[in-house]
């Protein structure tokens, strides 16, 4: 019996390791062949790469991807999509889990059903165009909120029911206005929710790339994931080169990942699993 | 102290203005469109009736066979993401060491962008110079490396392998949450009556975990039936003719071209299909909410 015991403890392990590096593998074959030069990234293989690391490749790719540029659009449509996103899910939330009506309760299942719709593209740019949002910043990153929003407003409001009424009724008795006692009694109190809805914003906005696909036809207004597909367009036999964008363009997502694991996992099951 | 008063109507304007303009509008006029024949070579709008779903659901075009492989698509990584996510599951909530650390590269492939992930897998399939098919060879199983992504036998089954990799640690994760919360009280009392642990599996773990898998299901699905990055990243729609051609891969090529009405009749088609599908999942969705 104990025999068997620490034979199935050692399979175990070594099933959990093997798994392991097949989901690892990718990852590091992108971050050997970064460091290699053109020559030997192109049998992109495990070898590690041979002194001097080839470290020029991310300055080749910055300057040639034009990697500056799309960084700073991507930051730019992650910190505004997460901005608006978290501010208007955490708005709706509270209000329609806070006055349950009827009505309400309609309007709650109207947003959240957006969680499982596809989106028109095709007769999107129709309604972007007569809103005059069509390839501009502005218009990606109020897209990106729609997208997003019934999404945040689900997690957001399954929070809002676990905050004490007790709170809202003492602050009202003290004389506080409902904009003031969103701000500063209620929106604190939502502080695990509005982290989970932040950094799960920031990834799905930071990954996406179909809406600017469809909607942003000059590349200097392409966020990272597209410029670094349409650098792998132009460059696919710099393997060196393609890693190195790529590794780059991935690191604020492994970044947020590794910080924010906690939140993800939270934000990502949310509804999933009962209590 | 009345409710409409402290908690204002006008709190989630922003919210229902912008989800209703840029969402659900243009599903709703996309809806119309498709009666239309609206294309980029002309101005003019005509009604056409039924001409374009017509179009969508004739034998003799492409669309048919699009609307199967985004359904195979769907029910083959449902399928296998549930099971292998399961098994996953249960190896990671035994005693292993370095445990946490398991799970986060595992949950790893679910947080990076499939488009890179799509460029990466494109390398690594690679027939000639690919690393799975070296790896193959250098461990003599010669007859593995297979030409993945690039003969029509093989490619969509690829393209499944690949979003199976992608995705299967996001439902081992909601799985496991799913097994830590059932009680171990259970489990304790069929082990001193003296069930193994496929019994206590089966028994017990199984079916406390159906409604978790339920949920798990329905996620894929609707994943499944909206897939487009790691089709168009992998293979877009090729080899040949629309072997691996789905649902929003088709409608981005509709865009290129510009035959904008046979376009969004198409994304019309998926809307009135997900009105369904995302009923009964908000049904799950917002009745786990009420027990929470």
């Amino acid at each position: 019996m104990n025999i068997k015991r620490i034979f199935q403890s050692i399979f175990s392990n070594v099933l959990a390791w093997v798994i392991s590096i097949i989901c690892l593998v990718p990852l590091l074959l992108i971050i050997v062949n970064s460091l290699k030069d053109k020559k030997a990234a192109a049998d992109m293989n495990l070898q590690l790469p041979t002194m001097p690391l080839a470290w020029e490749n991310f300055l080749t790719v910055i300057e040639k991807g034009k990697l500056m540029t799309s960084c700073v659009n991507s930051f730019v449509y992650s910190i505004g999509s997460v901005v608006l996103c978290v501010l208007f899910a955490s708005l709706a939330a509270y209000v329609l889990s806070r006055n349950q009506t009827k009505l309400n309760n309609l309007l709650y299942l109207y947003i959240v059903l957006g969680i499982t719709l596809p989106i028109n593209y095709v007769a999107l740019t129709k309604v972007l165009m007569f809103l005059h949002l069509n390839n501009t910043r502005g218009g990606i990153i109020l897209l990106y909120t729609a997208m997003q929003l019934p999404f945040m407003t689900f997690l957001i409001h399954g929070f809002v029911a676990k905050v004490p009424v007790e709170l809202d009724e003492a602050a009202v008795i003290d004389g506080c206005g409902s904009v003031k006692l969103f701000i500063h009694i209620i929106f604190p109190m939502l502080k695990p929710a509005v982290a989970t809805a932040t950094v799960l914003t920031f990834l799905n906005t930071w990954n996406e790339f179909v809406s600017p696909l469809y909607f942003l036809n000059t590349t200097e207004k392409w966020p990272m994931t597209l410029s670094v597909y349409n650098f792998f367009g132009m460059y696919f036999k710099d393997w060196n080169l393609v890693c190195a964008d790529i590794l780059l363009t991935s690191l604020p997502v492994l970044i947020v990942y590794l910080l924010g694991q906690k939140y993800i996992v939270s934000g990502m099951t949310a509804g999933a699993v009962k209590g | 102290m009345k409710k409409s008063k402290i908690y204002p109507w006008y709190f989630a304007l922003g919210a229902l203005l912008i989800y209703s303009v840029l969402f659900v509008l243009p599903s709703l006029i996309g809806v119309g469109y498709s009666f239309t024949d609206w294309s980029a070579y002309s101005d003019e709008l005509h009604y056409v009736g039924f001409e374009n779903f017509k179009t969508v659901f004739s034998a003799d075009e492409d669309y048919l066979k699009i609307i199967t492989n985004t359904l195979s698509f769907t029910f083959i990584t449902t399928i296998l993401k549930n099971v292998i996510g399961l098994i996953l599951a249960i190896l990671l909530t035994k005693s292993i060491k370095l445990l946490n650390m398991h799970r986060c590269i595992m949950f790893m492939p679910s947080v990076l962008s499939t488009l890179i992930i799509g460029m990466i897998f494109k390398s690594i399939l690679d027939p000639k110079s690919g690393f799975l098919n070296t790896f193959f060879r250098s461990i003599g199983l010669d007859f593995l490396a297979q030409k993945w992504l690039v003969t029509s036998e093989l490619a969509f089954g690829s393209v499944m392998a690949v979003d199976i990799w992608r995705g299967v640690g996001y439902i081992m994760t909601i799985l496991i949450a799913g097994i830590l919360s059932i009680s171990t009280d259970y489990q304790e009392a069929a082990a001193i009556d003296g069930a193994n642990a496929w019994q206590r599996f089966w028994h017990i773990t199984f079916p406390l975990l159906l409604p978790t898998l339920a949920t798990t299901t329905v996620l894929n699905v609707i994943y499944g039936l909206k897939v487009f990055d790691m089709v168009y990243a992998l293979t877009n729609g090729g080899p040949g003719k629309a072997t691996t051609e789905v649902l929003y891969t088709a409608v981005f090529k509709k865009f290129g071209t510009g035959q904008y009405a046979v376009g969004t009749a198409l994304s019309s088609v998926m809307f009135i299909i997900m009105i369904f599908v995302g009923s009964y999942m908000i049904h799950i969705m917002t009745k786990n909410e009420v027990v929470e």
